[in-house]
């Protein structure tokens, strides 16, 4: 009795972090009709992903599953589920936000890690090429106006993103 | 002339110089000024959402109050910039707590978002500033000979609580656009669906699976091009192709065009000056339907 009392608070937990986040405040309004898994077109192409399930997962507690698994960074966030829902769930928001929550226990895909690396050091998540950048003139381009990676780096200090990659979990 | 703050992003200048070229010469030429503000950075798209969307807000937020300092809206070519900078700016100006949070954020920086400025896609701007009048009038190419399969990419209509773009069932305005310019936009199976393109570095096989359905379906209804406004659309139908090539070797030579790049054909902008040898898959089969 008191174990089970346990794994309820525990799981009551879970759903109470993510209606917290920004973005995550809507799941608790899902009914699992599964309208999101019929509009995705990643379901579609591979059952490693189902928007459905993941929201069931969540609410059931079942956070490392969901934080640690693959399924969280294979929404295309296309937002097509997030149209149809009939609760209003704002499924694509939702992932978003179990993605924050991954990420600031340490689950980070190495591509995030290089995008948060370039927006960081460059204030842009695609590297501008030396190549074209030269090139511009040639092409009738006025010249690239700098970027401002100072203030940029303001912002990620107070929210606390400079410190994501000091968090990132060694690769499996 | 009316001008615009040019939000160009971080996808087309890294990349895609035929995007950048044929939207400011297409723009600049139908009387639009664009304005290249400094301090600009990245918009904050789905993979810094993804990381921290307060984050991602906060960057969004402070590129709209440079705009906002210059008293200037902003237009941008990307989709996704698009969609981050004008999501931030609906979400900040309809929830005066989460405005207080962000401002407290760029505090830092000392910039307050104060939410009088609008973010415009430049599609917006060529049917509200131009106009589908004076756009045909601009036109001075026959594009009658051209089946267009249109691509706008998810970013552009979804969410559209917050984008406020276009029905995001049956959107309309990109299709005609596209009509006003002479061309004929047909319908192919699975129009309106993603391309995949944020699953690549990620999921790269079934980024190029949903890639390749959206190949398949517009080569079966017979298009001459796929026409796309989002640069990581564009990239991942052209160069997806050299990728279905080499995983699948199935060889569709379908070419994939900015709508910057067939407005600035259809009035009759030189090729010469569009830079159009980046792109992967040849467009040469539609510069000849072009009379």
């Amino acid at each position: 009795m008191k174990q089970e009392k346990e794994e309820t608070t525990t799981n009551l937990a879970f759903s109470d972090v993510i209606t917290s986040r920004l973005g995550g405040e809507t799941i608790t309004l899902c009914y699992q009709c599964g309208t999101c898994a019929s509009s995705c077109p990643v379901a579609r192409i591979t059952p490693r992903f189902n928007p459905r399930e993941i929201i069931k997962l969540s609410l059931l507690g079942e956070k490392d599953e969901v934080l640690s698994g693959d399924a969280i960074w294979l929404c295309c966030s296309c937002y097509n589920c997030q149209e149809r829902c009939p609760q209003k769930v704002e499924i694509a928001d939702v992932i978003y936000a179990l993605r924050n929550i991954a990420v600031k226990e340490g689950n980070i895909p190495n591509i995030y890690s290089e995008f948060a690396d370039g927006l960081t050091n460059e204030g842009r998540i695609v590297p501008i090429s030396k190549f074209l950048e030269k090139k511009r003139p040639d092409l009738g381009l006025p010249p690239l106006k700098p970027v401002g990676v100072d203030a940029l780096r303001k912002i990620l200090s107070v929210t606390k993103f400079d410190k994501i990659k000091q968090e990132k979990k060694e690769a499996p | 002339m009316t001008s615009y703050a040019l939000f160009l992003g971080c996808t087309i200048p890294a990349r895609q110089p035929s995007y950048e070229a044929s939207a400011r010469r297409a723009l600049t030429k139908l009387g639009i000024e664009l304005v290249d503000l400094a301090n600009m950075t990245c918009c904050a798209p789905p993979p810094v959402q993804s990381l921290d969307l307060e984050t991602g807000l906060s960057i969004a937020a402070y590129n709209i109050c440079l705009a906002e300092e210059a008293d200037l809206n902003i237009v941008t070519l990307c989709t996704g910039c698009f969609e981050s900078l004008a999501m931030a700016n609906t979400m900040l100006k309809e929830n005066e707590k989460l405005k207080a949070r962000v401002n407290q954020i760029l505090s830092s920086t000392g910039k307050e978002f104060k939410g009088s400025k609008e973010v415009k896609h430049y599609l917006q701007v060529l049917l509200n500033d131009v106009g589908p009048n004076r756009l045909k009038e601009n036109v001075s190419k026959n594009l009658s000979s051209l089946k267009v399969a249109s691509f706008s990419g998810c970013h552009l209509l979804r969410p559209s609580a917050l984008l406020k773009f276009d029905d995001p069932e049956k959107p309309h305005i990109f299709d005609d656009l596209i009509e006003t310019l002479g061309a004929k936009s047909i319908w192919y199976r699975h129009k309106l669906k993603c391309c995949g393109g944020l699953l690549r570095g990620y999921a790269d096989d079934v980024a190029l699976a949903i890639a390749r359905e959206k190949i398949a379906n517009t080569t079966k209804a017979g298009a001459d091009c796929i026409v796309t406004l989002c640069p990581f659309c564009f990239l991942t139908l052209d160069l997806g192709q050299v990728l279905m090539k080499s995983t699948f070797h199935e060889e569709y030579n379908m070419p994939i065009l900015h709508y910057s790049e067939l407005l600035s054909l259809a009035l009759g902008i030189d090729p010469e000056e569009l830079a159009l040898q980046f792109h992967k898959i040849k467009v040469y089969s539609v510069l000849n339907k072009i009379g």
